[in-house]
């Protein structure tokens, strides 16, 4: 029997959702764990205890049962301090920590010799897409998002002609179209909206198309592409810009969702007091970045608001307002956490740090905080290409198509490392010193060159071997210094210096590399001029 | 200005060349990366020529040989069109080898050069000579052919001599043995008839082996000559014990070489094989007859239906080769682009590695016609999205786009890895007549169901297109 793990009922007031469901206490009994659920765990979320059972999971009475008798404890909130008390020494725990905003629980936990894996900390590439908690508890907030404003707006969404009138369709504003900004576009759209996006990173407009939205761009230049796909503080002139935008929208539109987050920083604030007032009585604002203090300057987190004739509303607890669908997908993304923990289906976990994701992941480590993580080792930003229609997720770099292709066969690497070793030796044994010198200069240049010019684009191909060739006109050099030698006074057994022929063969090279140094360069500019966006 | 500073200014060039090739690897970067390759070429020409090794009576002969070749550079820089950019190279790099042939001939008669040497030491000078004349001669007379076929003066078909590889062979062991001689001359003059008959023998090889090599090699050929020129910088370096050379010359050397490298994976082909000569030589002949001819009916359309069937696409990828660069066709082909997207479609650019005549060629042509370079994409970025594609419409080119790479292992390019074109739901190929690509190869895209043809000169009919869509 492998380890056990544990969920207990989350304590936090109002979180109705679970760490795990009847599905995947089934295929975690099947990597070899034991299970074991507080009796009610599932209730806020309408799953029966007896369905945890029939998955086989043990029904426990109390979270103190949880807490002593699991080796690895799967929750959804960051613990409370009773909870992190209740904790053994040595325990496992996967949930959402926070791990800036909560020092002191880091601390608390460190202490306690845990491990802590945070769903909130899941780096962003490619691999760790199916544990990225983050995203779809952020897509079921941004779909809940438009469920709450339809609620508490006084109209359809879709247009409609009845014999009662002619109704005109709710014209939706989208401020972000990060994961929940392009769920609350397709809910939206999906109602029959007329929906609008805005995004400081241009390359997602495809991605708002995609889903039925139409881009609003703000006409000023800045790329706002920070690391890892997120978004990243706009300068001042890009903000005033934006601010006329989002006042002119303000004032035509029904309904306004704001998603806008850059991580670490407080939300920033792009709806005013002053645009509030600008909109049509009966209008509805969300706010999902209320916990982070919100969009918008009049947002009260945790609450519904109505300022000037519109309603706020600043939940912070949109996920858990759809508990069994986010407890579904969470408990999924802890299911697939698990797997990549548990390779060898042994029912043990194997915090292994040398994996990527694993790293990433892990906040504590048996008592040491390894927070935060070194950077990711692929290039954040992915190159600026026509983003693809899926959520605003970070690629992994591609390596221009190329990149250093596989590993070569080992006889032919063997031959290789065979043949290099008998040429070196040869020159080592025969060479005078001074031509080393020269040689170990050669051969760490190749290399070099060789790491740099793998990361060209194949676009610049062309440029690039204009401005290597004009570069190669540095053989100038040899016909310079040929062309008016100082005097050597013991050259007299060979005869005198044909000065004259040198002299003009010098001046032909140098006149002929200039035409290839000036002419290099010049063409090489006048292409890079070219290439533009 | 002292030794030692002139050896620092050497360091500044080394460390702005490197960030200049670095420079390259985006396109937001590559401007500053291009100055810093001309901040380090002053600064070692200026630490150079007012460095210990040059006294002031050059000054006057420097300074005029730089204003001739510097003028003529720079007109040819501002003159050149787009779609010549692979001569210019290929004659840019005939002038490095020309140098380093040259450099090594007057360090041959300078008496100075080898002066205060010991024994050993005089053998390894000579024999960097002789090895600096050879890599020049071959870049020099390589890179005129590759110019004479790049602009058409040239046949672009593989000119193979009988026993070609026998004649490589004689050839270098001709120029081992005249090394031998060369090295064992006890004076200058014993020395200069070896290295005459190597200079005559290098250059002929040169010849030999770009004759020898297709059209459609020539990405490979360029880049090749573009490594080939950075050897020879590099041994030039190693004749004068100057490492600023030895450096260059070799992020130079390393560079074409990795380019080489790239276009060959891009056709599935051993560099050896395309050095060796020929695409196919001997092997084509009996692949092409031995592959079954596609057989089956073309369905040729008109610009007019062209123009309505790209009405009607949502989106469109545009396959542009080498015969959009020979019809001078790229301005008209953004205008078409301009336009569709005014419609809101989607338009992208498909680019084969090795489409054209030089690497990066297509980009370089499309760049110059204004189309943004985020809506130009590479063979692996895009081939996946040609199910999804209403028309793809490819202009001027064909062995890129021929399935039989993937789906006859007989045919002389199978396994090269191509843009899958046929996987659209339409294809339309401009062409002038149903004659097959560089490879031989005849193309059974052309006789699928879902492909148009488009004949006729490739800007003639992308006016007439573009006139239908206004």
């Amino acid at each position: 029997m492998g380890q056990t793990i544990g969920v207990p009922k989350e304590t936090f007031p109002g979180e109705k959702r679970v760490a795990a469901v009847p599905d995947t206490v089934q295929k975690l009994v099947k990597l070899g764990f034991g299970v074991m659920v507080q009796a009610g765990a599932g209730e806020e979320a309408s799953i029966a205890d007896d369905a945890y059972a029939a998955a086989g999971a043990a029904i426990v009475p109390d979270a103190a049962s949880v807490w002593s008798g699991a080796d690895i404890v799967f929750k959804v909130r960051a613990p409370s301090e009773d909870e992190v008390r209740a904790m053994r020494e040595g325990q496992v725990l996967v949930s959402f920590i926070w791990p800036a905003q909560n020092p002191a629980l880091m601390q608390s936990l460190a202490a306690k010799k845990a491990t802590v894996l945070a769903m909130d900390s899941v780096p962003r590439i490619s691999r760790a897409q199916k544990l990225d908690a983050l995203s779809s508890m952020a897509n079921i907030a941004g779909y809940r998002a438009v469920i709450e404003a339809a609620h508490h707006f006084g109209r359809f969404f879709t247009g409609q002609v009845t014999a009662a009138g002619k109704v005109p369709p709710a014209k939706v504003f989208i401020i972000g179209a990060g994961v929940a900004g392009l769920a609350a576009i397709g809910a939206a759209a999906g109602l029959g909206a007329i929906v609008r996006a805005n995004d400081t990173r241009p390359e997602v407009a495809d991605q708002i198309q995609s889903l039925g939205g139409e881009y609003v761009g703000v006409d000023y230049r800045e790329e706002g592409s920070g690391v890892g796909g997120y978004a990243k503080v706009m300068s001042e002139g890009f903000q005033k810009a934006q601010r006329e935008v989002f006042a002119k929208q303000a004032k035509e539109v029904d309904i306004i969702i704001t998603t806008a987050l850059i991580p670490g920083k407080p939300a920033p604030k792009l709806i005013t007091a002053e645009m509030v007032r600008s909109m049509k009585p009966g209008s509805v604002i969300v706010d999902l970045a209320a916990e982070q203090g919100g969009n918008c300057e009049l947002t009260e987190p945790g609450k519904v608001v109505v300022k000037h004739g519109v309603t706020i509303i600043g939940y912070t607890d949109l996920p858990s307002r759809l508990a069994t669908q986010s407890s579904t997908l969470y408990a999924t993304n802890l299911f697939r956490l698990s797997e990549e923990l548990c390779k060898a289906k042994d029912g043990v976990f194997h915090v292994n740090m040398e994996d990527e994701v694993i790293r990433g992941t892990t906040v504590v480590k048996d008592g040491t905080v390894t927070w935060p993580p070194p950077a990711p080792k692929l290039s954040a930003a992915p190159p600026r290409q026509a983003a693809k229609p899926a959520p605003a997720i970070a690629q992994e770099k591609k390596g221009h198509g190329h990149g250093a292709g596989g590993p070569m066969a080992a006889r032919t690497l063997a031959t290789v490392f065979a043949a290099g070793a008998v040429l070196f030796f040869l020159i080592g044994a025969y060479a005078p010193p001074a031509f080393l010198g020269h040689f170990t200069v050669f051969v760490l240049a190749c290399f070099v060159g060789y790491m740099v010019v793998w990361n060209v684009t194949p676009a610049l191909h062309t440029p690039l071997m204009s401005v290597t060739n004009a570069i190669s006109s540095i053989i100038i050099i040899g016909a310079l210094v040929q062309i008016a030698p100082p005097a050597v006074a013991s050259v007299a057994g060979e005869g005198a210096r044909p000065e004259e022929v040198i002299r003009w063969i010098a001046v032909a090279g140098i006149a002929l590399t200039a035409i290839n140094m000036f002419g290099g360069f010049a063409v090489t500019q006048r292409m890079l001029s070219m290439f533009r966006k | 200005m002292s030794s030692s500073l002139a050896t620092v200014s050497y360091i500044a060039a080394i460390i702005l060349f490197i960030l200049s090739l670095g420079g390259l690897s985006n396109p937001e970067t590559s401007r500053r990366g291009n100055l810093y390759g001309m901040i380090g070429m002053a600064i070692a020409v200026v630490a150079t020529v007012f460095g210990p090794r040059v006294t002031t009576a050059g000054l006057g002969w420097i300074l005029v040989a730089l204003v001739v070749g510097g003028s003529i550079g720079l007109y040819l820089a501002r003159t050149v069109r787009m779609t010549q950019m692979p001569e210019l190279v290929a004659f840019m790099h005939s002038l490095v080898g020309l140098v380093a042939m040259l450099v090594g001939y007057a360090s041959d008669i300078d008496p100075a050069a080898s002066a205060g040497m010991s024994g050993a030491e005089v053998r390894i000078h000579e024999i960097e000579i002789y090895v600096g004349v050879l890599i020049g001669a071959v870049t020099l007379s390589g890179s005129v052919i590759a110019f004479g076929k790049l602009s058409g003066r040239i046949t672009g078909k593989p000119v193979l001599l009988p026993g070609r590889h026998w004649l490589n062979l004689a050839g270098l062991l001709v120029v081992i043995g005249f090394g031998w001689a060369f090295v064992q001359a006890h004076s200058i003059h014993e020395g200069l008839l070896p290295i005459a008959v190597m200079s005559v023998v290098a250059l002929l090889f040169g010849v030999h082996m770009v004759m020898a090599i297709g059209g459609a090699d020539m990405p490979v050929v360029v880049s090749m000559l573009n490594s080939y020129s950075g050897w020879a910088a590099a041994a030039t370096g190693f004749m004068l014990s100057n490492d600023l050379l030895i450096v260059t010359g070799a992020l130079v050397g390393s560079s074409g070489a990795i380019l080489s490298y790239i276009m060959c994976r891009a056709m599935n082909r051993k560099f050896l094989a395309v050095i060796a000569g020929g695409f196919g030589g001997e092997t084509r002949a009996p692949a092409a007859g031995g592959s079954a001819q596609p057989a089956g009916e073309v369905h040729p359309i008109s610009a007019q239906e062209t123009a309505e069937l790209l009405k009607e696409a949502k989106s469109v990828v545009i396959v542009p080769g080498y015969g959009m660069a020979v019809a001078q066709a790229q301005h008209t082909v953004y205008e078409i682009t301009k336009k569709l997207r005014e419609m809101g479609k989607t338009v992208r650019f498909a680019i084969h590695p090795v489409a054209g005549r030089m690497p990066g060629h297509m980009n370089v042509l499309l760049a110059e016609a204004k189309v943004p370079y985020d809506i130009v994409m590479e063979m692996d970025e895009i081939n996946e999205d040609f199910p999804g594609t209403d028309v793809a419409m490819v202009i001027g080119a064909n062995d890129i786009v021929n399935p039989s790479a993937q789906e006859d292992p007989s045919s002389p390019i199978a396994g090269m890895p191509v843009l899958e074109v046929w996987k659209a739901k339409t294809s339309i190929v401009m062409k002038r007549s149903m004659a097959s690509g560089y490879a031989g190869v005849d193309n059974p895209l052309f006789y699928k169901e879902n492909n148009r043809m488009l004949f006729g000169d490739a800007k003639k009919m992308l006016d007439e297109v573009l006139a239908s869509l206004k």
